[in-house]
Order: C-alpha cells, then sequence, then structure tokens
C-alpha cells in the first residue's frame, strides 16, 4: 500500500482512482454460491446479474471468486436451470 | 491606447421582447446545451415551457428529459454531464429543496452543470412569490452562486454561466439567481447576440477535462465511456473525504478570477459588463452610507441613491453579483472608509442575522476602523420595496452615524407590528 495521497494527488471529483479490484470485499458472507457444473449450461446470466465481480469464466467454466463475493444469492436466483446452490460459508464443499 | 473594440455594438444586436424566464430559454437554446431536464416549478415554468418548444419546433439539437421531480431533475442532469453532455435545468423554491440531496453530488463529482434558480421563497406557509431564502438554501453546496438584476443581464448571465462553469480553473455547477415574477414574468427588451456569437463565446460545444487514475497510462477524459470506464461517486471515508472536499474549496478560489475575465470578454462582444463581474458599485467613490443588497432590488435602491447623489449625500451601492464564492475582500477594500453599512437581506435566519449580513460583517472584521452595520430583512414572500422605504432606510442609517452606535441590529422593512 503507498502513502496517503494529498489533495492535489487525487483525481478530480472524487473519481475512483485505483481499480476496484484493489479492495477484496468479500469478507461479510455467510452463505456461499456452489455452482453444479453438471447442470450449468454457461448462459452467463449469473455473471451478468452478480453485483461485485465474484463470477468469473475461466475460459472452461464458471467460477467463484470468493474474494469478492458477497453471499447476496442474487446468482443463484438468477440462474435459469438452478445450477447454482447457497451453502453455509463453513461447509467444505 | 486603441479603444476596446466591441465585436457586436449594440445597434447590430436583435431586440428580443421577453420576461426573465423566456431570456434564460434563449440564452440555453443558444449555448449548445445536449441535455435540459425539466421539471415545472412556478416562477421557473416559463423556462422548461419555453425550452421545449424550442425541442417540439426542432430548432435546438438538445435531448428533453422530462423528469417526475426536481430530485430527478438534477440526477439526470449529473448523469448527463458524467457523460460528457453540457447540461442544464431550472428551479425554484420547493424544488430546490426537494433537489438540495443532488445538488451537493454535483458540485462533489465537479460537474459544470448550469442551473436557473428563480428565487421564490421556501413554505411554510406556502408563497410562490421572490425571496432569497431558496437561494441561501443551496449556499454551502459548493455551487457558484450568481444574482442578476434585470432581463438583459439573466440572459447575459445565463450563457457566461457555461463559460465559468467549464473553465478548467474552475469545473463546478453554476447557480443563476433571478428574483421570482421581479423579472421572471416582467417583460422587457433585451438585446441579443446572433447564435454563431453565442458559440463562438464558448468555444463551442462542452470540451471536457482530463483526468489522471492509476490504471491508466495516460490522462482520459473526465467522463463515463465504457471504452474506458472510471467510477464516479464512490465510497469515500475518513480517508479522503476531507481531501476531495479541500479540492472544490481550492477550485472556488479561481472562480472570481475566471468571472472577472468572463465579464470582460462578454464587454468586449457586446458592449455590456456587469461592474467587474463579481460586485457592481454605484456611487461609493466617495460615499460614507453603502448599501449593501443582491438582485433585482438594486435598481430601486440605485434610483433612490441617485436622488441622494443629486442632492449631494455621499450614499452608495454594493450590488454582489458573484454570492458563492463571496469576494470577501474586495468588499473589505470597498467598504473601507464607510461610516455605516446597510445590509440588505431578502431572507431572514430565525435565530440569526441574515446570510448575506453575516458575509458582510466578515468581509469588516479585519479592517482597522470598522464602520457601523445593520441587517435590514426586506421582501420576505414578495413583499414590495418601495423606494419610500429605502429612503427611510437610509434616514434611519444617518441617524445611526449621528449617534455613532447601533441599536436593533436587525430590522425589516415593511412589515407590520
Ligand atoms: S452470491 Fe452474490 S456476490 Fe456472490 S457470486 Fe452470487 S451474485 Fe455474486
Ligand atoms: S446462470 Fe446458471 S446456467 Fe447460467 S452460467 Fe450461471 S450457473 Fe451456469
Amino acid at each position: 500500500m503507498s502513502a496517503p495521497r494529498g489533495w492535489k494527488e487525487l483525481p478530480l471529483g472524487g473519481l475512483a482512482y485505483r481499480l476496484s479490484t484493489d479492495v477484496k470485499t468479500g469478507d461479510w458472507r455467510a452463505l456461499k454460491p456452489v455452482v453444479d457444473h453438471n447442470k450449468c449450461t454457461k448462459c452467463m446470466l449469473c455473471w451478468l446479474f452478480c453485483p461485485d465481480m465474484a463470477i468469473v469464466w475461466d475460459g472452461e467454466k464458471i467460477q467463484v471468486n470468493l474474494d469478492y463475493c458477497k453471499g447476496c444469492g442474487i446468482c443463484a436466483h438468477e440462474c435459469p436451470v438452478k445450477a447454482i446452490s447457497m451453502v453455509p460459508e463453513f461447509e467444505e464443499v | 491606447m486603441s479603444k476596446t473594440m466591441i465585436k457586436y455594438p449594440i445597434h447590430t444586436q436583435e431586440i428580443l421582447n421577453v420576461n426573465g424566464d423566456e431570456a434564460v430559454a434563449y440564452a440555453v437554446k443558444q449555448s449548445l446545451v445536449d441535455v435540459v431536464s425539466a421539471y415545472p416549478i412556478t416562477p421557473q415554468t416559463i423556462i422548461v415551457e419555453k425550452f421545449s418548444e424550442f425541442v417540439a419546433d426542432g430548432l435546438v439539437h438538445t435531448q428533453f428529459v422530462p423528469v417526475e421531480s426536481e430530485h430527478s431533475a438534477m440526477s439526470a442532469c449529473v448523469g448527463a454531464a458524467a457523460a460528457g453532455a453540457r447540461a442544464f435545468t431550472a428551479t425554484s423554491s420547493q424544488g430546490l429543496a426537494l433537489m438540495v440531496e443532488i445538488v451537493y453530488i454535483a458540485s462533489g463529482m465537479r460537474l459544470p452543470i448550469v442551473m436557473a434558480v428563480v428565487n421564490r421563497a421556501l413554505s411554510a406557509p406556502i408563497n410562490i412569490h421572490n425571496d432569497h431564502s431558496d437561494a441561501y438554501l443551496m449556499r454551502d453546496s459548493g455551487w457558484i452562486q450568481l444574482f442578476v438584476e434585470n432581463v438583459q443581464e439573466s440572459y447575459d448571465t445565463t450563457i457566461q454561466a457555461f463559460k465559468i462553469a467549464e473553465d478548467e480553473r474552475v469545473l463546478l455547477p453554476v447557480a443563476v439567481n433571478l428574483d421570482g415574477f421581479f423579472l421572471s414574468h416582467t417583460l422587457e427588451n433585451i438585446r441579443i447576440l446572433p447564435d454563431e456569437a453565442v458559440a463562438d463565446f464558448l468555444g463551442g460545444y462542452r470540451k471536457v477535462a482530463r483526468v489522471k487514475v492509476d490504471y491508466y497510462d495516460e490522462e482520459v477524459p473526465h467522463m463515463l465511456n465504457p471504452a474506458r470506464p472510471l467510477t464516479f461517486g464512490a465510497l469515500d471515508l475518513y480517508d479522503y473525504y476531507f481531501e476531495h472536499k479541500v479540492q472544490q474549496v481550492e477550485a472556488m478560489k479561481n472562480v472570481p478570477a475566471v468571472v472577472r475575465e468572463v465579464n470582460e470578454k462578454w464587454q468586449e462582444l457586446t458592449g455590456r459588463k456587469y461592474g467587474d463581474g463579481v460586485i457592481e458599485t454605484y456611487g461609493m467613490e466617495d460615499a460614507e452610507i453603502a448599501v449593501v443588497a443582491m438582485g433585482s432590488s438594486a435598481g430601486t435602491i440605485r434610483s433612490v441613491i441617485k436622488k441622494y447623489r443629486e442632492r449631494g449625500e455621499k450614499i452608495g451601492l454594493v450590488r454582489i453579483r458573484l454570492y458563492r464564492p463571496f469576494p470577501y475582500e474586495d468588499v473589505g477594500k470597498i467598504l473601507s472608509n464607510v461610516k455605516v453599512v446597510a445590509v440588505m437581506d431578502k431572507a431572514i435566519g430565525p435565530g440569526s442575522y441574515g446570510a448575506l449580513y453575516q458575509d458582510i460583517v466578515s468581509s469588516l472584521y479585519d479592517l482597522s476602523d470598522r464602520p457601523l452595520t445593520v441587517d435590514y430583512v426586506y421582501g420576505l414572500g414578495g413583499r414590495d420595496l418601495t423606494q419610500d422605504m429605502v429612503a427611510n432606510m437610509i434616514e434611519q442609517v444617518k441617524e445611526d452615524v449621528r449617534k455613532g452606535r447601533v441599536e436593533n441590529k436587525i430590522r425589516y422593512l415593511g412589515v407590520r407590528w
């Protein structure tokens, strides 16, 4: 982390000067999404609806990056084939 | 020395017979505005009504966004300006009160929006007529606030406002304040520039400033663009909020110089100027009594002062045109030799003094020899200010000078006891 910046070093009007990927925000989750790859049709609706950037496409299949996942369950709700289930954070999958 | 060349001398400028609201709408029509968002509220309605006619008649290329409230009107302007558009809206009174949340967001995001505020009293009780309580409501919002005296100045200042707001040294939104009904609904013959002259004056369409963020190698335009995403208005806690507010304060410091420059350029173009753009004075060279006011009342006050001066009495008028940022030092200099200052506030501050009075007193505090000061509250809810009232006020402060002290610091003009 660099030193805090003074007012002259900040971009105009409170623009985010760093990327949001720099800030890992997935630490207040009670449920986590688990994808059943046998059911997934790779329609990418979960990626589209995820309000953060927790759903990633690794070139072959859908993955969940828990560094950014809030556990909101929107992906599970939107998945047309119910391939995503929300399971308690502490459960090993 | 060559005389200033006036590009469009007065006789070459077309005459338009309009009220203040129509004058503002006409100025917006000529200012190549990309987006106008509009919600009607008295006495501003004529502005957006007139402008919607220009849109309907195909006279402008502007995207007209009729919204369901003033809160949305300002939100639409914020969105449009963030996308790089030149954006305008207009409001009054309760409408401004409703949009004030987004008013702060517009200035915080440094979006050069222009808004006409057709001044009207705030409820309760409901009153559609003029005073400055709505303008005072937004005075700490980080907007530049200009006050005009007549319909001609409403037209001139609306065009100037875009130039001031979009200046790279400024990048702050501007509110052009005109007195409801007194200006908004009163017909005046005004002189207007040809369309091309206004376009030239503004340098064409809005040019967007460039910013540097860590994740792009070069400076990028300060606007939303899917090809080069930027995040506007994200969370900013105790670690940076303070610095961002200081940025606004520092930008405000550049405003008076820019307003003066624009005032001069306007004069070269049209032959019209308003004092130095920041303050307009009348009879202040040798004045012992000074009256300070804003907006349309300045005309009434000036005509009374004129009569006094014809009788050899040393009275002057200071009209504040740029209310935010407030020109403390200039006011201090102008008032340094007077014996008494009568400040005229067209809004009341229950439990305090009028806002203009407080600024004037702040301007005077550092003087070694301070004049007496009185706060005259007048014109609330559209109450008329007559020449007799002004003369009465001048007689009262003359009496204060004789006594060498001021008893009631807050006085009212035209209230019944
Ligand atoms: S639970 Fe919410 S945050 Fe997490 S991946 Fe699904 S949609 Fe995104
Ligand atoms: S929405 Fe469901 S089916 Fe579509 S890609 Fe996501 S997990 Fe797969």
